[in-house]
């Protein structure tokens, strides 16, 4: 089998990114393929690069309670570029209550503060369609 | 007792604990020896006259004023910012009637990196980590009611700092209080934006050149104004350890000092209002030997690379806060213990003014409720715990001395390495800073995942539990109405909300395009100081996205070196 290709992604203006490099090295380390975007992504700039990199895995992080409006718009965005089996996937600063919507929204998991990287490694193996 | 009677002692001791201590479990983080004695340091009197020697005097070991906090209290300042102008401005009338002693601005994500409210790149941003400022009403609103000849305001604004600070300076005016009477910070550290925290703009060239603006514009119209607040907390934030702290945070210093001076300012004309930020991290014996390590490199970084002559110009003053990546999401009732030590350290390590997290921060911003009991937990230990009785209380400490001595080996072999690639700048052009801060989170969530090191509710003693309830919620409506007044007052409308802080009339549209039209050839000259231009277009109601995108197009944008 392929390596499982992953973009790790910061969506939004929120310049906090140990954790997403913290997981992409975590996620590497685990043998799969990682694109990081860098910050300041655009949901239209983080779909175009999910697709031109044809990742199998979307990760988004995000720290700035912008999740809401943010989350939802990548999944839709990645969703209209024909990517229907990618899994996506979010983490950060995110309250329990706002989980239920992002999921509904098409957001596979959410990931909160103190999840152990391993986790994370387990539930794409578990969930990625490939 | 001679040194050779210690050591013979402490050989017969280290014999006689050798197969206790073979059995330990193994702990991560623990220092190799458990016992520090007279033979880890160097207390000659020479040695103390040269490395500690007294508070107030070089090398500001033990403090810079002379008398600390026997006189009086550190500033105790929280962060605060949220949703509205309207919303932050009782926030902080809230915290100055509670016994908080100076005002310190969280501004949303499109305000700090130049964006006006109505931008698509600000939507699901406004007024969420802190208040949206699109122009001068919302800074008049922000400060309704605070004397600003009273009060002293910290500002966390880098890359659009001199906005800020020109539309808190016309805010003041306004108040009729000039600008020699203002009291405050403004963090303007573009540095460290580009190494750990990420709200930049420009690059780093006219990102330098602003900062040296506003030190020589400040320098003789607002001169009790801190002009920079160099900055190690997010670079801790970002994973770095308490070395890597002080020592990016120092070279990051030597290089605005450098530039200043190239642009032929005398040093000491502008050195004594450079202030830093500090964290208080969960290490507190280890974060007292950072802050006292600190002073004592920038003392000797000031006086013997750049000669400094005033004592100010060499003092390390210091702002703090609590490490918000030590909180907890887990049981957060246990991070109002966690930020006690915190202030224990910070305390200790004599900072001038401290900010206390909330224990929900892990979760979302504040409520009224968890910061009061931040701001009740710096109350506790000034007024109860005995901290702040004594300067530099752990002065002497064979272990405090010792890693004191330690972490600032550590900073100068970094501050020697930084200088090898050509300065701070270069440094993190290359990535090398972003490097190492990164292996070093990385280790940490290592270590953290085998066990190595315990957080509580994290790794160990886990319980399950309901997920709290309560958790404050900026409104996306926010947003909303924050658009609909900005695109009011940019149709030169009056506005209500505007109109009850003093702005009667709606903005001159020609006045804006005029002072943005002088503010962009000024820009073009690399020899003109942008303040007094962009003070103007300020006082015309030119909008903080208007601006920041006339400074871009002459400026251009700054891209960042991504690397894992």
């Amino acid at each position: 089998m392929d390596k499982i290709k992953v973009l790790v992604a910061k969506p939004g203006l929120d310049g906090h990114d140990r954790g997403a490099k913290v997981v992409a090295r975590a996620l590497r380390d685990a043998g799969f393929e990682v694109v990081y975007t860098g910050l300041r992504q655009t949901p239209e700039q983080i779909a175009a690069a999910a697709a031109e990199e044809d990742v199998d895995v979307v990760a988004m992080s995000l720290l700035s309670g912008a999740h809401p409006h943010l989350f939802p718009a990548v999944v839709k965005l990645v969703r209209e570029k024909g990517m229907k089996d990618a899994l996506i996937i979010g983490g950060g600063v995110i309250p329990d209550g706002d989980i239920p919507a992002l999921k509904e929204a098409g957001v596979s998991e959410v990931f909160t503060p103190g999840t152990p990287t391993g986790d994370i490694v387990e539930y794409i193996k578990a969930h990625v369609k490939k | 007792m001679s040194n050779e009677k210690i050591q013979a002692e402490l050989d017969q001791y280290n014999a006689s604990v050798e197969k206790a201590v073979a059995k330990f479990p193994l702990r991560g983080n623990v220092p190799e020896k458990g016992l520090y004695t007279p033979l880890d340091i160097d207390m000659t009197p020479e040695a103390y006259a040269d490395k500690i020697g007294f508070p107030g005097v070089y090398p500001f070991t033990r403090g810079v004023q002379p008398t600390m906090y026997r006189g009086r209290f550190w500033t105790m300042r929280m962060y605060a910012g949220f949703s509205t102008a309207k919303a932050s401005n009782e926030r902080y009338r809230y915290l100055i009637a509670n016994g908080g002693t100076g005002l310190s601005c969280a501004f949303d994500l499109p305000t700090q990196i130049g964006y006006d409210s109505d931008d698509p790149i600000s939507e699901g941003e406004v007024g969420k980590v802190g208040v949206a400022i699109d122009s001068l009403a919302d800074m008049q609103i922000l400060f309704d009611k605070i004397d600003l000849g009273k009060v002293s305001t910290s500002m966390t604004i880098n890359a659009p700092a001199s906005v800020l600070l020109c539309m808190y300076i016309a805010v003041a005016e306004k108040q009729g209080v000039s600008m020699d009477k203002l009291r405050g910070t403004i963090q303007n550290d573009i540095l460290k934006e580009y190494a750990a925290r990420g709200t930049y703009i420009f690059p780093p060239r006219p990102s330098m050149r602003l900062i040296t603006n506003i030190f020589e514009f400040c320098s003789k119209n607002v001169p009790l104004w801190n002009t920079i607040s160099i900055s190690g907390y997010h670079i801790r934030e970002a994973g770095s350890t308490a070395s890597q702290e002080i020592a990016f945070t120092i070279a990051d210093g030597i290089a605005y000092v450098d530039a200043a001076i190239k642009a032929g300012m005398d040093v000491d004309a502008f050195a004594g209002r450079l202030s830093f930020f500090w964290n208080a991290h969960n290490n507190v014996l280890e974060e007292v030997a950072k802050f006292r390590a600190s002073r004592r490199v920038w003392a000797k970084v000031m006086k013997e690379r750049f000669g400094a002559k005033k004592a100010k110009s060499m003092m390390l003053r210091v702002h703090t806060q609590t490490a918000g990546s030590m909180l907890t999401a887990q049981q957060p009732n246990n991070n109002i213990v966690r930020v006690a030590l915190q202030t224990a350290a910070a305390v200790m390590g004599g900072t001038q003014s401290l900010h206390t997290n909330s224990k929900d921060e892990a979760l979302a911003l504040p409520t009224t409720e968890s910061v009061t009991i931040a701001l009740r937990t710096q109350q506790i230990v000034a007024e109860e715990s005995g901290l702040a009785d004594v300067i530099d209380p752990l002065a002497g400490s064979y272990y405090v001395e010792a890693m004191t001595d330690r972490i600032e080996k550590e900073a100068w072999e970094y501050i020697k390495k930084i200088d090898d690639l050509g300065g701070a700048v270069a440094a993190i052009e290359k990535g090398y800073i972003q490097k190492e801060i990164q292996d070093s989170a990385y280790k940490w969530q290592m270590d953290v995942e085998a066990k190595k090191r315990i957080i509580v509710g994290v790794n160990k003693y886990q319980v399950e539990e309901e997920p709290p309830k309560g958790l404050l919620k900026v409104d996306a409506s926010v947003g909303i109405e924050q658009s609909k007044r900005l695109a009011d007052l940019k149709a030169g409308k009056t506005v209500p909300d505007y109109v009850a802080v003093g702005m009667t009339e709606g903005r001159n549209n020609d006045d804006v395009k005029a002072a943005l039209a002088e503010l962009k050839t000024a820009a073009q000259d690399e020899n003109e100081n942008l303040m007094p231009h962009i003070l103007k277009a300020v006082k015309t109601y030119a909008t903080l996205g208007e601006i920041c995108n006339t400074l871009r197009d002459v400026f251009g944008l700054y891209e960042a070196h991504v690397s894992l």
